[in-house]
């Protein structure tokens, strides 16, 4: 039993000095052992050779092609107008040039079902589909068995990434949380000066760089000359959690957010210490001039740090940018765009809340293969004369799906849990009645 | 990995389904993922909540009856089986063109003749095979709501039961509702693509 005990203690103790060395240290420095750049080259090799094995199956078995685009059905993007007029094409045109017929449900009919079997919104809320399977069960949708090596390799694959991967990635969360609440407890002891901020930025830069090391995260960041400056608003597309991660990793922001409990009350609360971050309380949050105010004040001090936003106010699932909450632009500060684009071939970024909690959701990262992702930085922006705050929003929110290859939509991504306001349908119902009553309608 | 095997072995019937709407085995489990994602809870049926939780639907100005349609088998119906589901969406496949005109065989679900059987389902709400002036209004009012006043809806309807009820009984039987629809391409209005 002792030479057991004994034997499980120096595992554990090499194994830590392992991690230390090679990847936590380099990791608080900013320094790369290429360790991370070998495995994703081979994961890259072995994922081509996967996908080749897998599209000679498939034509072996002659099925479906893939299509670039993640349409199941073919949308006629006809308007009301256009279409009903087509279906009234038989009948004479009536004077005043409103009619109804028979045949104006087909038009409605046919908009319905098209929505059933598919719609823009919902299915933007559920993790992207891929064309070609990525030796993940998870995202093993409609792809069947092809050869004996493919499976050997994703029962290696398995293997590798639950009983080798996770357990380090986990240990290096660990050390990196732990690291951020003592690191900036201390530093916040210090009394108010330049070495403390600078301190505290360090502090921060390291236990982030541990903690995207903890989820084998790849990042490019482009142009990086448009970087969030000091009093300034930072806005970017929301897909998950790890998105505070990925920023954070290559400048120090000023993070906003409600207050939690437990565990990321502590972090919330020793953060605050080092540097000024914006909590609020649930109550607050519902007060909007309170919150406006506080964000105001905190970007005109130009001596802080900018403020990371997530205007959309949900998790999207990294095809689409939603609608921009106008909140954030009221501010009135230099706004700086940030496109984010997960490569979904490593692994599925998007934290679906209804499905997951957020301890299953980080589990399933740190079991992915990797997370690799792309960060534009975009050139400031700022409120143009005579443009409202929702305008200025969907501007910066074109520019960001414009960079980042994502479909623009001005849906709300609050409609996850919401319902349709009927103004929607007051809309339509609208349309519809001047094709009805003709051009001596009423209103 | 066999993952499509067994999507196929989760679905019950798939080739008497095949057979009977024409859909292909790819289309099939594509709709069936469609009814997964839609079946929050995971009963494996849905109910009409879940159909007013799809955005766009719910912006439709007859979202509710088509809502209906797919409940209709009987007047107390709460749930819909993937089965039932896929039956109703055959309705809008395209028709096959080249299909051999068989006297014997029944008519598929997206005949021409069972297109215009949905559509009018759609109007006629008590099944009575009769689109009366009443149930007229109805659809109307649910199209245009708040736009229109009561007074334009009811000469609406007036009118159009003038143009289509040849036999005078001020209801718009299914022939006449066929007939005054002949020249309307309904193959290809009601019907939806698959891409893949």
């Amino acid at each position: 039993m002792e030479d057991a005990w004994g034997a499980a203690r120096s595992a554990a103790q090499v194994w830590l000095s392992l991690v230390v060395g090679l990847i936590m240290l380099p990791a608080m420095f900013g320094v790369s052992l290429g360790i991370t750049e070998t495995y994703m080259k081979v994961l890259i090799k072995t994922l081509k050779w996967a996908t080749f094995r897998i599209q000679k199956g498939r034509r072996e078995r002659e099925t479906l092609k893939p299509s670039p685009s993640n349409g199941i059905i073919q949308r006629d993007d006809g308007s009301m107008e256009k279409e009903i007029g087509e279906l009234r094409r038989s009948r004479p045109k009536r004077p005043d040039g409103g009619d109804f017929t028979l045949s104006d449900v087909f038009y409605f009919s046919r908009k319905g079902l098209e929505s059933i079997v598919e719609d823009e919104v919902t299915q933007r809320f559920s993790s992207e589909e891929l064309v070609s399977w990525n030796l993940l069960t998870r995202t093993n949708n409609n792809f069947h068995y092809v050869s004996l090596r493919l499976t050997v390799l994703w029962g290696l694959g398995v293997v590798i990434r639950y009983c080798i991967l996770a357990p380090l990635r986990i240990t290096l969360a660990a050390i990196g949380i732990s690291w951020l609440v003592i690191g900036t407890t201390v530093v916040g002891l210090l009394p108010s000066s330049r070495v403390k901020n600078w301190l505290s930025e360090l502090v921060h830069l390291m236990c982030y760089r541990i903690c995207a090391r903890g989820l084998s995260a790849t990042v490019h960041y482009h142009n990086k000359q448009n970087r969030p400056r000091k009093g300034g608003i930072c806005v970017a597309n929301h897909t998950s959690p790890i998105d505070v991660v990925i920023l954070a990793n290559d400048g120090c922001y000023a993070m906003v957010g409600q207050v939690h409990g437990g565990l990321m009350g502590v972090i919330q609360r020793s953060m605050v210490k080092s540097c000024p971050h914006i909590w609020f309380e649930r109550s607050e949050m519902k007060d909007r001039h309170l919150v406006t105010q506080r964000l105001r004040d905190h970007v005109n001090d130009k001596t802080k740090l900018p403020i990371l936003i997530f205007p959309e106010g949900t998790c999207i699932n990294n095809t689409s940018v939603m609608m921009f909450k106008k909140g954030s632009f009221e501010i009135g500060g230099t706004i700086y765009p940030v496109a984010i684009k997960y490569d979904p071939q490593f692994g599925d970024a998007f934290w679906n809340s209804a499905k997951y909690n957020m301890v299953s959701y980080l589990l399933r990262m740190m079991t992915s293969w990797a997370i690799v992702c792309n960060v534009w930085y975009l050139p400031a922006m700022t409120q143009m004369e005579g443009e409202d705050a929702v305008q200025f929003a969907n501007r910066v929110k074109s520019a960001i799906a414009r960079q980042g290859g994502l479909v623009d939509l001005s849906w709300d991504g609050g409609l996850k849990r919401d319902k349709v306001k009927n103004t929607f349908k007051e809309l339509e119902q609208k349309k519809y009645s001047s094709m009805v009553v003709g051009d001596d309608s009423s209103d | 990995m066999g993952s499509r095997g067994s999507t196929l072995s989760k679905i019950p019937n798939v080739d008497k389904l095949m057979q009977e709407t024409g859909f292909s085995q790819a289309h099939i489990i594509r709709l069936h993922d469609r009814f997964r994602a839609l079946d929050n809870d995971e009963k494996g049926y849905l109910c009409p909540q879940d159909f007013e939780a799809i955005k766009e639907l719910a912006m439709n100005p007859i979202g509710d009856r088509i809502i209906g349609a797919f409940f209709a088998q009987g007047p107390q119906q709460e749930t819909v089986d993937f089965n039932s589901f896929v039956k109703v969406l055959a309705h809008f496949r395209p028709t096959d063109k080249n299909r051999p005109k068989e006297s014997t065989s029944p008519d598929p679900i997206n005949s021409r003749t069972n297109k215009l059987k949905f559509a009018f389902q759609l109007y006629d709400q008590d099944k009575d095979g009769k689109i009366s002036r009443d149930e007229l209004l109805q659809v109307l009012r649910a199209m245009l709501e708040m736009q229109v006043t009561e007074e334009q809806l009811e000469s609406i309807t007036d009118r159009t039961i003038q143009e289509s009820d040849t036999d005078r009984d001020n209801a718009i039987s299914f022939e006449e509702f066929r007939k005054s629809l002949d020249k309307v391409n309904i193959e290809h209005k009601m019907s939806i693509r698959f891409l893949r």
